[in-house]
């Protein structure tokens, strides 16, 4: 109902893959309004310049640069647009990479129908959409050594360290749980899952530790 | 030459009648378990197949490797003992070496260099002309008294004829390595081609060389012992004005062939991978199109296998796993196989495993086969988290659930084992379940004091 009332948000798909992108235009097409689609990091920029659309559906992959590269280039003129990152890559390099680009949130593509509208929805009002396996890297990466010799002194030590609260919000998201669910094992509101995912979002684009890209370098290789 | 063919071809063997084994050991010997067991051992020494020349493992033609192989011995050993031989008998063993060669045929090919060089009546009339000359050659040094050539030389008459036979014959492949080998010599007889440069080395080298051996040969009536040396090197350095560019490509090219051999190997690897695990897939899928369960099955576990080999660098086997994550995406594996539900894992943090953790592993294991067999539920997430005090195992799904009140039977059996698995070796185990929203098994098990030393993220 409530949805129904609000405008549908406006989505740009950028995605290489043609049968992808029509797949996604025909299963989302009436929860969400696709504006326009792009297949490339340079069309995608000027496409997202002319439309301005409410959420940018962008894969981490792309040849030309990647998804990092679309963020950053539009993020510049147009800080309003927001990027669900979507893909078919486990590799925790790619994922923290675009969410410390900017991203909303970030989802596989293995994400039903029903939950990509949904995450589309939350991202265009300005939530973070975690995937469980994000959680899993957040927490990990946050995880990693944080008393090692080699932790930079940061500016703000607050943004390095997660509370206890949203360590186990994410634990939750980790396991599957839905933010409704969350709230009532936690016996908080969704709105109080939802600004402590927020605010996790926000330490891993801030937090300078220098472990989070360091971590996700030596997840590849190892 | 021509008699070795055919020995090496069907004429010969087949007459005889192949020792069998019933025939071996011969009756002298059958009462005896000693030397029964010995050739036992021998016999049951290397690959078990016949023997055959190794193009993969080459320095030359692969024998040393083939016979290697064949009897199972390390081919550097057999590559040693083979340069001792040779050192010892005066080179004899090098005409032996290239017999092996023509006669012995590549592992993968069916017919030897030596069966195709039967009809190559070209190659023959060129062999038989370079040994000829050669005679010549080395007749006229035993005139001139040149000790060192007729010690060594005439063993290396029937080298001549074949390499000659090989090199003629070889497959693609084998030529193009023998070509690099030979290709100076093929320029200096006046072949196509004769660079800029070559003239030059080649009249400082004949200078040098007939100085040099002229200097040799004059010498050795004179008693002066500096004019032999002088000769000496002369003549070595006329050979390496002669031939030293030609051995530094050598060198380079080996290096380059083997890295271009590595590549190629990766390249069949991929390639037999793909073959292997996805299109495999591609075709049941498609033969299965109409059973979307078992299409959604294989496609999720040809996705799993094809991501943690992209991604992780690991091939799964079937072999132990070694660290909690690895343990973890095994049973993932293993269930979603065996009971078509898909299994959601996420890990945090990973470390080696010891005897509680495999204990918890396999109460994990435990929970997630009763979840796909009871709960009815569409997915499984498993969550794993390596902490430095305890590891966490959360097994849920969100099925139909149970009243922990009034639990049937064989839920109750589940309960009691995964408690006492747990319980056991210190550990412990919570069951929260309600009736239409699923269940969840929450497993803690304490680290050992020595793994909880090697920290978090230490893998074996």
């Amino acid at each position: 109902m409530n949805t129904q009332a609000r405008a549908l948000p406006r989505v740009v798909l950028v995605d290489d893959h043609g049968l992808f992108r029509s797949g996604v235009r025909a299963e989302i097409g009436r929860q969400v309004e696709v504006v326009g689609e792009a297949d490339d990091v340079g069309p995608a920029i000027e496409v997202i310049d002319q439309l301005l659309p409410d959420v940018v559906l962008l894969d981490v992959h792309l040849p030309g640069g990647g998804g990092q590269a679309v963020i950053s280039a539009v993020k510049k003129e147009h800080p309003e647009v927001r990027f669900l990152a979507l893909s078919a890559s486990d590799a925790p390099e790619d994922v923290i990479g675009v969410i410390r680009a900017g991203a909303r949130g970030y989802v596989t593509k293995t994400i039903s129908t029903a939950d990509l509208a949904d995450a589309i929805q939350r991202v265009a009002d300005g939530d973070a959409v975690f995937s469980h396996r994000l959680a899993g890297f957040v927490l990990d990466a946050f995880a990693a050594s944080p008393s090692a010799a080699d932790v930079k002194p940061s500016f703000d030590p607050e943004l390095d360290q997660l509370t206890s609260r949203e360590r186990e919000v994410l634990r939750l998201i980790a396991q599957g749980y839905t933010y409704k669910e969350i709230a009532r094992e936690l016996y908080i509101s969704v709105k109080t899952v939802e600004s402590h995912v927020s605010s996790v979002l926000r330490k891993l684009q801030l937090s300078s530790r220098h472990q989070l890209t360091r971590w996700a370098a030596e997840r590849r290789l190892t | 030459m021509a008699g070795m063919r055919e020995a090496g071809d069907d004429g010969g063997v087949h007459q005889q009648t192949e020792p069998t084994e019933q025939a071996w050991p011969p009756h002298g010997f059958r009462g005896s378990p000693h030397w029964h067991r010995r050739a036992e051992r021998w016999r049951n020494r290397g690959n078990g197949e016949p023997l055959r020349r190794d193009p993969e493992d080459r320095l030359a033609g692969g024998v040393a490797a083939g016979i290697a192989a064949w009897r199972g011995f390390s081919p550097t050993t057999v590559r040693i003992v083979f340069v001792v031989i040779t050192l010892v008998s005066q080179g004899w063993t090098i005409p032996f070496y290239l017999g092996g060669w023509l006669l012995i045929p590549a592992r993968g090919a069916e017919a030897s260099i030596g069966s195709r060089a039967r009809h190559d009546s070209r190659g023959i009339a060129l062999a038989i002309a370079l040994a000829s000359l050669m005679c010549v050659v080395l007749g006229l040094a035993s005139v001139l008294n040149a000790g060192l050539i007729n010690t060594y030389g005439w063993q290396q008459v029937p080298s001549v004829v074949l390499l000659v036979l090989i090199w003629r014959n070889a497959s693609d492949s084998e030529q193009a390595v023998m070509r690099h080998l030979v290709e100076p010599l093929e320029s200096l007889s006046g072949g196509q081609g004769v660079r800029r440069g070559l003239g030059w080395r080649l009249v400082a080298a004949v200078a040098l060389l007939g100085a040099g051996f002229g200097w040799l040969l004059t010498s050795h009536e004179s008693v002066a012992l500096l004019r032999p040396l002088a000769g000496v090197i002369l003549v070595t350095a006329g050979i390496v004005v002669l031939l030293g560019p030609w051995w530094l490509r050598i060198a380079r090219d080996l290096v380059l062939e083997r890295s271009a051999r590595a590549r190629a190997e990766e390249r069949a690897d991929i390639s037999a991978r793909v073959h292997d695990s996805v299109l495999q897939t591609l075709a049941l899928i498609q033969r299965r199109a109409d059973d979307p369960q078992q299409v959604v099955q294989l496609a999720r576990a040809q996705e799993r296998e094809l991501r943690s080999w992209l991604f992780e660098g690991r091939t799964l086997g079937d072999g132990d796993a070694t660290t909690v994550g690895e343990g973890v995406r095994q049973i993932q594996r293993d269930v979603e196989a065996r009971h078509g539900v898909p299994v959601e894992v996420v890990t945090v943090g990973d470390c080696a495993l010891d005897d509680d953790l495999n204990a918890l592993l396999a109460a994990a294991r435990e929970a997630t086969v009763n979840a796909a067999k009871w709960s009815g539920a569409g997915v499984i997430s498993v969550y794993a988290e390596v902490e430095p005090k305890q590891v966490e195992v959360a097994v849920r799904d969100r099925g139909k659930g149970f009243d922990p009140d009034a639990v049937p039977d064989d839920r109750k059996g589940l309960a009691q084992s995964v408690h006492g698995r747990m319980s056991r070796h210190g550990g412990s185990a919570t069951v929260q379940s309600a009736v239409g929203e699923g269940t969840k098994v929450t497993l803690t098990m304490p680290r050992s004091a020595a793994s909880a030393e090697a920290k978090g993220g230490s893998r074996r």
